[in-house]
């Protein structure tokens, strides 16, 4: 019975986005001051489609709960004997429930949409469900005609085949589904932004109902990029945090385009300014996160991220990516010209700024675009290359720097026009900052170029974060300034741990008798002993290794080369020692002829501040939504009182005498 | 300068931002990816001394020799032809690496003709197959694919 | 500058989004389109049965050797493992051919004999013999890459046909048509 709830929910729900979808574009017919008969039906539309979206994806997470092994997808992604945990992301860990928590989140974002806004002309918010809802039905479509994740096998299976052992962790329970959320987050800024291109609503009332989406998914995507680099830097065991892989790449892009429409959707709404630009970056983020979709699931690319790959589904993806990016960016070029032009504003200003910033930041996706997409081009041709990091590192570095530079100062600039003479103090401070931090690095030692340049952006960008704060009284910052602080001080922090991991990382190999001692900077690391160990599905040759700093403690670490057995698979378990200043990084290899084992360690200084500078600037989204949102209550409820006085002053006026 | 005007500075400077980095990405594409060489083709025209590119092949049989300190192999990959190259690679072999197995070497060729590699790759699991092991004869493929499809134990 | 000239030069900058975007979706739908080699066919066919002696996979069977397919009538050849889930949804089509006669002789893949057992007596015992493979040797000889395979091998002992991946239900029709063919 569960599937079959499951599968009438979904059909039903892509019946509602139909009617979300006519009704929304019966609302564009309405003449002023009166509604289209129609239009009515695409909010509880909406909604009630989300209710149903999110009761098919429970179906689905009740049947891996319960290891139905009727279900083809259960069959073939769980196992009896796996932990409950891992039983039930397995329901994401897959193609099809993976694309089922997609238009699950997707309708769930819709529902809240047509729910919670209440701002925005009704003939605008009617554009933008019929867009949502069309989004909505070609990934109903996609589901329910070629990736049916119901599907009943003829004869149940006797038992599961496991789940990639690669993928079985707890990074893949937040990972997939935080850049999932953040991906559909777009799709509502994507949906807004096309509503108010075609109904000529693009103001900073149309911003202000866009910014907290905007926000939101940027907060997610932030997220799931922090965890998914954490998770491929313990899980892969090579050391490295970032590979510059297809799949990763596929969730940086968005993440790049959203920045800039962060930034660029708040001049909108504070200055009303960019209104064409915003527009065009909305449609950009969307795409790059249904590009990013693309590349991973149709196989086009190859990763170390494997990911079943069907080159049907791909087709079936492209042919979306056509309808709605093609469709947005016709629409785009057919109707940008008509929206007026914004305010205007000096160079040197916050607009100014935020502008550079903007460009730097579409370079940067540029750079990181055509880096992916090149081996696809390449191969065209029929050459065979694979881009890395020797290309991605320096190119983007290019833009990198400036942006980081004028992300220093950018906040400490007034809006409309400014002098920077006024924030001489401050520039002056943060040129000492950086230039004194570069020359003790370059005395110290000898270092790559970039990651010295990184350590001196770093530790300029961490004191100019605060510079905004200086001479306010800090109890009456507003909450989102705070955010923007908070943000700008993580990518500092992430900065730093980047820069250092690439200047000062120590590394030693070698091949130990238990028992041995080997030397690694000021760390000591002995081999204690190598032993066979056995979990749920997986057996391994656990080493037990003990790590000393110079006459300190020992502590233990455990790493272990495993081997599934459901699929047959091996990977290999780094172990990490976290101390505040850095991690040591463990993997244990393979037993040497004459009886050694093979042992690699890192000690990586700061590493960890990569990871904690992202959390810092998703943090820092979510002080940005909190006080947005607060403005909002505020605003509301001032214009619910001054309401209520002009009723209270109409009633105690005494009718005019006749 | 009018608000007009001041849009149109706009998207040209925007415009040439963005084309920069193209040709930029296109200069450093065409000099920093790395590309891809079969062992015949790496005999026939060796990349210069240095450069990152990467070798695929199989690990010929009787070649894989691991030196003293335990952590430091060598061995020969082949190809289509007679050409081996000779490969020194410090660092953990990745699971499944095993003699005729087929391998993708990330590195670059030495001076003295010995090909140092950075980072090995061979079979992770089923759904990953180096991508460049697709354009070796049928007879290697298929032995590649079998040991790689098959690799239980 | 004036105002038409502006707006023209805008509206011409608006549609470059479009255009580096119908550049990439023609890109990739070619490459979608472009054929990826996911299958290898053995260069073997045609070719006589390489000579290859396998120990028995368990102990209910006799092993196999190239001699069991000498003399009489063409045969099938199934590469198969206890291990694999393809080879349980291919069960019911070996049973069937088995049921109309056909001989089979099977090869098990780096497999232990206690699962070979427990997969026989699960899901059918189609084959006569089963030799043990365990280090995929002949495999390799056939030119085979996975598994499952299912070779047809002729009456004077040639290859004659390689069915790659697990026999549908379509397939049995196929097969039986290049046995007849194998005569």
């Amino acid at each position: 019975m569960i599937a079959e709830i499951g599968l009438a929910a979904l059909w039903l729900a892509a019946a509602l986005a139909v009617l979300q979808m006519i009704s929304g574009a019966a609302a564009l017919r309405s003449v002023d001051g009166s509604t289209h008969p129609l239009a009515i039906y695409a909010r509880p539309a909406a909604i009630v489609q989300a209710v149903l979206a999110v009761l098919a994806f429970l179906m689905l997470l009740r049947a891996f709960a319960i290891t139905d092994l009727s279900i083809k997808l259960v069959a073939t992604n769980s196992h009896s004997m796996k932990p409950m945990i891992y039983k039930l992301t397995g329901t994401w860990g897959n193609h099809e429930g993976s694309m089922l928590l997609w238009v699950g989140v997707l309708a769930l974002a819709g529902g809240l949409l047509a729910g919670l806004e209440k701002r925005l002309p009704e003939k605008t918010m009617g554009a933008t469900l019929a867009v949502q809802g069309f989004i909505a039905l070609g990934f109903y479509a996609f589901l329910l005609l070629s990736s049916n994740p119901f599907e009943r096998l003829p004869v149940p299976a006797a038992e599961g085949i496991g789940l990639n052992p690669l993928l079985q962790d707890i990074g893949l329970a937040i990972h997939p589904p935080t850049l999932y959320a953040g991906y559909v987050g777009l799709s509502v800024a994507f949906s807004l932004a096309m509503g108010a291109l075609l109904t000529r609503e693009v103001n900073p009332n149309f911003a202000r109902a866009m910014r907290p989406w905007v926000l939101g998914a940027w907060v997610l995507l932030t997220l799931g990029i922090t965890a998914g680099s954490y998770w491929a830097y313990y899980e892969l065991g090579w050391g490295g945090w970032w590979f510059w892989d297809p799949v990763e790449n596929a969730s940086l892009m968005p993440w790049l385009a959203a920045t800039a429409l962060m930034h660029s959707v708040s001049v909108l709404a504070a200055r009303d300014a960019l209104r064409t630009w915003t527009i065009m970056l909305g449609v950009l983020a969307f795409s790059m996160s249904m590009l990013g979709t693309f590349l991973v699931r149709s196989g086009v690319l190859t990763s170390v991220h494997a990911f079943a790959v069907d080159p049907e589904r791909g087709a079936f993806i492209l042919a979306l990516l056509l309808i709605y990016i093609g469709g947005a960016f016709t629409i785009f070029a057919l109707r940008a010209s008509a929206v007026s032009e914004g305010k205007r504003f000096a160079a040197v200003s916050r607009e100014g700024a935020l502008v550079f910033n903007n460009v730097m930041l579409s370079a940067i996706l540029a750079i990181v675009l055509l880096g992916t997409l090149y081996p696809l081009l390449a191969e065209a041709f029929d050459a065979r290359v694979s881009v890395g990091p020797p290309y991605f590192n320096p190119a983007s570095a290019i833009f990198a720097i400036p942006m980081f530079l004028v992300m220093a100062v950018g906040p400490l600039l007034r809006w409309k026009e400014d002098k920077p003479l006024r924030v001489q103090f401050e520039m002056l401070l943060i040129a000492a900052v950086l230039i004194a931090t570069l020359a003790i690095v370059a005395l110290a030692g000898d270092y790559p170029l970039l990651p010295v340049l990184g350590l001196g952006l770093a530790a300029a960008l961490g004191v100019a974060a605060f510079l905004p704060l200086r001479g306010r009284k800090l109890s009456r910052v507003p909450t989102a300034v705070w955010g923007m602080v908070l943000a700008h001080f993580g990518v500092a922090v992430s900065l730093l741990g980047m820069a250092s991991e690439g200047a000062f990382t120590e590394e030693r190999l070698a091949a130990v008798a238990p028992g041995d001692t080997v030397e690694m900077g000021d760390w000591l690391i002995t081999l204690e002993s190598v032993a066979p160990v056995a979990g749920p599905n997986w057996t391994a040759i656990e080493a037990r290794v003990a790590a000393r700093l110079g006459e300190g403690e020992a502590v233990t670490l455990t790493p272990q080369a495993r081997n599934f057995w459901s699929p047959a698979q091996a990977t290999s378990e780094s172990a990490l020692l976290t101390r505040w200043n850095g991690q040591l990084y463990a993997v244990i290899g393979a037993q040497t002829p004459d009886g050694r084992w093979q042992l690699r360690v890192w000690w990586k200084p700061f590493v960890t501040f990569i990871w904690y500078g992202g959390l810092l600037i998703a943090l820092g989204g979510v002080l940005a939504i909190i006080g947005r949102v607060q403005v909002d209550v505020k605003r509301r409820k001032a214009a619910e009182l001054g309401e209520e006085r002009r009723a209270d002053l109409a009633a105690l006026t005494p009718e005019p005498a006749e | 300068m009018k608000a007009k005007q001041q849009r149109m500075v706009l998207v040209v400077i925007a415009m040439v931002a963005i084309i920069g980095a193209g040709l930029m990405a296109a200069w450093a594409l065409s000099n920093q990816a790395n590309y891809f060489y079969l062992p015949e083709q790496m005999a026939e025209a060796p990349p210069e001394v240095g450069q990152a590119v990467r070798l695929g092949g199989m690990v010929q049989e009787g070649s894989l020799k691991t030196e003293a300190d335990g952590v430091t192999v060598n061995f020969r990959v082949t190809g289509n032809g007679e050409a081996a190259i000779p490969v020194r690679y410090s660092g953990i072999l990745p699971d499944l690496f095993v003699e005729g197995s087929g391998v993708v070497a990330e590195g670059s060729l030495q001076a003295n003709g010995v090909f140092l590699a950075t980072n090995l790759l061979a079979k992770h699991d089923e759904n990953y197959v180096p991508k460049e092991l697709e354009g070796m004869t049928q007879q290697q493929a298929a032995k590649v694919a079998a040991d790689t499809t098959v690799g239980l134990q | 500058m004036s105002t038409a000239e502006t707006r023209s030069g805008l509206r011409l900058w608006l549609w470059i989004p479009l255009a580096l975007f119908a550049f990439f979706a023609g890109l990739a739908g070619y490459m979608l389109t472009q054929e990826k080699p996911e299958f290898v066919k053995s260069t073997m066919v045609g070719k006589p049965l390489p000579e290859f002696t396998l120990e028995p996979a368990f102990d209910g069977l006799p092993g196999a050797s190239s001699g069991d397919f000498e003399g009489g009538k063409p045969r099938l050849l199934n590469i198969w493992a206890s291990w694999c889930l393809p080879c349980i949804a291919e069960a019911p089509q070996l049973e069937a051919l088995k049921d109309e006669g056909v001989e089979i002789i099977g090869i098990a893949i780096r497999d232990r004999p206690e699962d070979v057992a427990r997969f026989l007596e699960r899901h059918g015992n189609p084959y006569t013999r089963i030799g043990a493979d365990a280090i995929s040797a002949v495999q390799l000889e056939l030119g085979s890459s996975g598994v499952p395979e299912t070779f047809v091998i002729g009456s004077d002992g040639t290859i004659r046909y390689q069915h790659i991946g697990d026999i549908r239900p379509e397939h049995v029709a196929l097969l039986k048509a290049e046995l007849e063919k194998a005569q």
